[in-house]
């Protein structure tokens, strides 16, 4: 009963979006007002039949309802309660009524915060967000029902896989689908304003926050899944340049050129035409990331049993929303005309480069990434193309990319003084090289990557605290409190490339300083590795609630000071019989230890590898520090001054409300 | 600067940059792309040897043997049409087995062993790599042909 009451919910929700998709988008043509009006409570009530379906689906999950074939595909009665909620999206049905939950909730957030948004504007941006979700019911409906029945029911359920089952899955997807997911926000606004013909500051600044939001997701989600690989595939890599991670990474390059562009559009009034096109192609990489995950057409570490069909279906879905988009964006933009001019030395040429590098940077990814599929429709043998490709590239490419992170914020609109800026930045500079040359020596080993890699975190660090401290200092010939003028965006935009000199130096220091051995070891063996002394304590049996596992116990000494007592394991699960290797890390703020079993060789000997990772942390560290520097950005009063005015101004009449809200945000 | 000039300079600039980057590319993708052949198509391709691939296939039943030191495997990858004896040193991913689909990446010495580098991880155990199932569908079909041969 209850998966039949999801089911239909889901048609519900289609039946809804059909009208979201196309009456208020007809309404804002015509300019028939109740039309346009109809565009939130339809997308509200949409939200609700997709949650009523989700949470059917979590219902049969809860309550072992193994007659649903999706539940007893990836369900077992032993599997603890939190991992049959999180099993929802461990498979693909499941994942893409997740994305489905995600896409409506977006559009519920749209309807919900968009009070100082003229109407025309809100039901375009509401129904094109509805066809985008008619295309993705279609595709549920149709090729990936989470409700079909299984008939008579499985005894038990085949379980989920081992691999899922860990704090990763719980997180990971949902923070990566809202990233995905949210660039359609941005889309639906840049393809509601080639509709309406309004492509200016204000359409730049309500891009802004949603942008930024859906930005600081997609770094959550990446990051935490670049964390979850590192410790649970046992392999100690974080980033493996795998398609399905490169999928994701796409996006949010593009993401992050969009953020820049997105600021000086509303600043400047310039690059407009650029900025709508950012905003399609950020979202048709996440179409794209969603169709090379779900069709299994690349081979990739993280490839699961894949349906070629399905795949065809979201191709199909990304060829009519990027044609589309780009017909729509071919026929209008031209008329689009950027007001204002720069010079060639100017804080906008700065964020031009920015946008330049962060797009082939892209590019470099996307090619890398489909190349095997190109060269095997050409009929060519399928290459693959591995990690050093992307390694080499992505050096020259973001080395400029730092160097202006810690340029650009000192550069002036239209014109800035290079000498001036050169004069000012050369001891930031000098003390970055001074870095460079001697922190290397210091640590013991001195090669070029490093010393790049030093270089231009220092870089960045040096720049953020002399802009600080300028800042001050301003404030203090002034006689004002330090700091009183700064905006959160400021602070927030600091504090994310402060998170990218981090993030520089944990690749730096990883990649130049780690330690990785595969060793034999018999019980009471001891091996040093970078000062630390592993003593092999043998192996014994243990269980868990759906595993039977083999429990090693490796000492950690120094200097004769126990460190910590690690546990690695080698699990088997029960329902599969699937081996699984959990690693185990010992996390401090400068290193991690990692420890992962293995094969029994014998008499009690095993294969153990040891892996010394100084300062890996700090990648992800960096990550949330840029997600952090996101949400004080998106926190910022001037975006929230236009809704103020509105409610101060809606008593007396309720005047156009984008009127209103452009006249506050004119001066501030 | 005029407007004029300016924007030649832009597009000078961006071209510049474009040739850079071009080239940049293509000399990164030349030395980093790895094929994949199955035994069959990798024993009739001389020009392999020492050089580095991937390898994948099925791991033959019964093949797989530990070395002493605990570390180095020794194994066969076979498309049921020829074989190759692959040579490993280290930790094999959780879900290799013996009678499944493998991928290996290293180079082919002339001793005829395929020494591996990397041995590559699946997730799923009911996943087979998409190369190593049309590997082995086109060794069967050369397989097929041979025998149709003498019919003829």
């Amino acid at each position: 009963m209850i998966p039949e009451i999801g089911h239909f919910a889901l048609i519900m929700a289609l039946v809804m979006a059909m009208v979201q998709g196309t009456i208020p988008l007809v309404g804002a043509a015509t300019g028939v007002t109740p039309w346009m009006r109809l565009a939130r409570p339809v997308a509200q009530g949409q939200f609700l039949f997709i949650v009523i379906a989700f949470v059917c689906l979590v219902y049969s999950f809860l309550m072992h309802d193994f007659s649903v074939l999706y539940v007893a595909m990836h369900s077992n009665s032993a599997l603890p309660w939190y991992y049959r909620i999180a099993a929802v999206w461990g498979g693909h049905e499941g994942s893409m009524l997740l994305w489905m939950l995600m896409l409506s909730g977006w559009t519920f957030a749209v309807s919900m915060f968009s009070r100082n948004l003229p109407d025309e504007m809100v039901s375009r941006v509401i129904s094109v967000l509805g066809l985008i979700t008619i295309g993705f019911l279609l595709f549920v409906l149709l090729t990936s029902n989470p409700f079909t029945r299984l008939l008579p029911a499985a005894p038990d359920g085949q379980d989920l896989n081992p691999l899922l089952q860990d704090v990763g899955l719980i997180l990971h997807p949902p923070l990566l689908y809202m990233g995905y997911v949210g660039f359609s926000v941005v889309f639906a606004f840049a393809i509601a304003s080639l509709l309406g013909g309004r492509l200016d500051a204000a359409w730049a600044r309500w891009s802004r926050p949603w942008t930024t939001t859906a930005w600081i997701f997609l770094t959550l989600g990446i990051a935490l899944g670049s964390w979850w690989a590192y410790y649970e595939l046992g392999w100690g890599g974080w980033w493996f340049w795998d398609s399905v991670e490169n999928a994701s990474f796409m996006p949010w390059l593009v993401g992050t050129a969009l953020i820049h562009s997105l600021a000086v559009t509303e600043k400047r009034g310039v690059f407009r035409s650029w900025t709508v096109l950012l905003a399609i192609l950020a979202f048709s990489l996440s179409l794209l990331g969603t169709f090379l995950v779900r069709s299994g057409v690349l081979t990739s570490v993280h490839a699961f049993a894949t349906d070629p069909q399905r795949g065809l279906f979201v191709l199909g879905l990304l060829v009519v929303v990027v044609g589309s988009s780009l017909l729509l964006f071919a026929l209008r933009a031209p008329r689009v005309k950027s007001e204002g001019s720069f010079a060639g030395a100017s804080r906008e040429t700065l964020l031009l480069v920015n946008n330049v590098l962060l797009v082939v940077a892209m590019a470099t990814v996307l090619l890398g990434t489909l190349y095997p599929l190109l060269a095997d429709a050409l009929g060519f043998p399928k290459p693959s193309v591995g990690a050093p490709y992307f390694e080499l590239l992505f050096v020259p490419l973001m080395t400029p990319l730092v160097f202006l992170i810690g340029l650009a914020p000192f550069a002036r609109w239209k014109k800035a003084d290079l000498p001036a800026m050169a004069v000012r930045l050369r001891w930031a500079f000098g003390c970055a090289v001074a870095v460079a040359l001697l922190l290397p020596l210091v640590l013991g080993k001195w090669t070029p990557m490093i010393a790049l890699g030093l270089l231009l975190a220092s870089w960045v660090i040096v720049t953020i605290v002399y802009a600080l401290v300028q800042r001050a200092r301003r404030a203090r010939e002034l006689g004002t409190a330090p700091f009183a003028g700064t905006t959160r965006s400021y602070w927030g935009m600091q504090l994310a490339h402060f998170g990218i000199a981090i993030f520089i130096i944990g690749v730096t220091m990883v990649k130049g300083f780690e330690v990785e051995r595969d060793l034999r070891m018999d019980t009471g063996d001891t091996f040093n590795v970078s000062g630390y002394d592993f003593r092999f304590d043998g192996v014994a049996e243990h269980s868990g609630p759906n595993y039977a596992a083999m429990r090693g116990r490796v000492q950690v000494l120094r200097d004769g000071r126990e460190v910590v007592t690690m546990h690695p394991e080698k699990r088997v699960y029960s329902a599969r019989g699937m081996p699984m290797t959990e690693a185990a890390i010992d996390t401090t703020l400068f290193r991690d230890l990692y420890v992962s079993l293995g094969e029994p060789v014998d008499n009690g000997a095993w294969s153990v590898r040891i892996y010394y990772k100084p300062f890996v942390s700090w990648i992800w560290g960096g990550c949330v520090l840029m997600a952090l520097g996101g949400v004080l950005t998106v926190s910022d009063r001037r975006y929230r001054i236009a809704v103020k005015q509105r409610i101060k101004g809606e008593s007396p009449a309720p005047a156009q409300p984008g009127a209103v809200a452009l006249a506050a945000e004119s001066h501030s | 600067m005029k407007p004029r000039q300016k924007r030649m300079a832009f597009l000078a600039l961006g071209l510049v940059g474009l040739a850079v980057i071009t080239a940049l590319v293509l000399n990164a993708l030349r030395g980093n792309m790895v094929f994949f052949y199955s035994p069959s198509e990798a024993l009739a391709n001389i020009t392999l040897v020492e050089h580095k691939f991937r390898l994948g296939g099925l791991v033959e039943d019964g093949s797989l043997v530990r070395e002493s030191d605990g570390l180095t495997v020794r194994f066969i990858v076979t498309d049921l049409t020829k074989s190759i004896p692959v040579v490993y040193t280290g930790i094999l991913p959780d879900l290799f087995r013996e009678g499944q689909g493998v991928v290996a990446q290293g180079t082919l010495g002339l001793d005829g062993a395929f020494h591996a580098d990397e041995v590559l991880a699946k997730h799923d155990e009911t996943y087979m790599p998409p190369e190593v199932a049309e590997g082995l569908e086109r060794a069967k079909s050369a397989r097929g042909a041979t025998s149709d041969q003498p019919g003829i």
